[in-house]
């Protein structure tokens, strides 16, 4: 494990910007982030069956006052992209972390398309895309993002790159 | 299957609405539930879709979780329900006791035709036949333990009074009939729709 605790810092940055809801599917990578935000007093999290629920759900969520965040995998991200939309028609922010799949290293031939296709689609739909590939550089990156979105009314997605969450081996945990 | 609806959706939803004041914000599908809202009167507190299928039941949730002091009423239809099945055992899983849910089920995509939705009968001939899904007993099935179906003018007073103050979640799945009815629209723009909703609510856009 790195000096640096950047899912700690990801939680603190979702209190800096008083973040009331979190939606996650399950995610080895997001895990510790999950879990501080089910022990949290002042976030609700919220166990989707499929990713594009957490959109839908953000969209109520900011029509009553509060700011959410999304937690998936790149595998998720194309179930999101029809409601994806609603974020321009409605005009309302969304903060998405997505921890990526198929990137340069990764075993697993069947996650290349989806985590190939992630930045492009989302960037189809109008998605302000950043990502962060260094344990030093997550706070500010994903604090930058949540001030696009909650300052500026923008859909912004953080990719956290696989060299950073560490590559998943069969057998072989590798930088968990 | 099942004997013919014979419950009309518009002053239908005119009855659940009756009376509606700031506690209670309401969320309508997109097609003949949008329209079926805004005949029942526009208002700031309803969030009429004209898009994003599959998402009221979600977007309910949301807003039922940021105000639990307010009443939260999706209206929806079999269509647009069907799309998001998943999203009932999500609403379970939270159990917000502030949120109801309304299906009018006429069994048919009304937007593109009156094609025959899965909720439709199995025997309805080659071109209109469905599953004869039945949706009050998936919401169960998703752990929404008072979910009710209702197909009886004599039944509409109890859905009502459910439907507005009932502890939730609750899910009626409604049977209405097949009508050809005129469009009353509400405004289109979605980010004016959200901030006149945002703006009545809080005060602020």
């Amino acid at each position: 494990m790195s000096a640096v605790d950047w899912r700690q810092q990801i939680f603190e940055v979702f209190q800096d910007h008083d973040i009331k809801q979190v939606y996650h599917v399950p995610d080895a990578g997001h895990a510790r982030l999950i879990e501080a935000c089910q022990r949290s007093n002042s976030i609700r999290t919220v166990a989707l069956t499929t990713e594009e629920e957490g959109v839908a759900i953000a969209a109520g969520a900011w029509l009553g006052g509060q700011r959410s965040a999304l937690l998936m995998q790149s595998s998720g991200v194309g179930n999101t992209i029809n409601l994806m939309g609603l974020t321009k028609t409605l005009r309302f922010p969304l903060l998405s972390l997505i921890t990526m799949r198929g990137e340069v290293g990764e075993f697993n031939s069947w996650q290349y398309p989806m985590g190939q296709g992630t930045q492009k689609v989302l960037e189809a739909m109008g998605v302000l895309v950043t990502s962060v590939d260094k344990a030093d550089e997550v706070k500010t990156t994903v604090d930058y993002a949540a001030r696009s979105a909650f300052n500026a009314n923008q859909p912004v997605a953080v990719l956290l790159r696989q060299k950073l969450i560490g590559i998943k081996d069969f057998g072989k945990k590798v930088a968990q | 299957m099942s004997a013919k609806a014979t419950l009309q959706r518009r002053p239908l939803v005119k009855k659940i609405l009756e009376g509606a004041d700031d506690n209670l914000l309401v969320i309508a599908g997109l097609g003949s539930p949008n329209w079926d809202i805004t005949e029942a009167g526009d208002r700031p507190l309803n969030m009429p879709l004209w898009g994003g299928m599959g998402a009221p039941v979600g977007m309910g949730l949301g807003l039922a979780l940021a105000q639990p002091t307010k009443r939260v009423l999706v209206i929806t239809g079999d269509g647009d329900m069907l799309m998001s099945l998943g999203s009932l055992a999500t609403v379970a899983a939270q159990a917000p006791d502030n949120l109801a849910i309304c299906v009018l089920d006429n069994e048919k995509f009304g937007e593109t035709g009156n094609q025959a939705t899965h909720t439709s009968p199995r025997n309805n001939g080659p071109t209109d036949s469905g599953a004869g899904t039945d949706l009050s007993i998936v919401a169960k099935g998703c752990g929404i333990a008072d979910s009710a179906l209702v197909r009886d003018q004599a039944e509409v007073g109890q859905l009502v009074k459910d439907l507005r103050s009932k502890k939730g979640p609750v899910f009626r799945l409604v049977k209405v009939m097949v009508e050809k009815l005129e469009f009353v629209m509400p405004p289109q723009d979605g980010a004016h729709l959200k901030d006149r909703f945002r703006a009545a609510l809080l005060g602020r856009a």
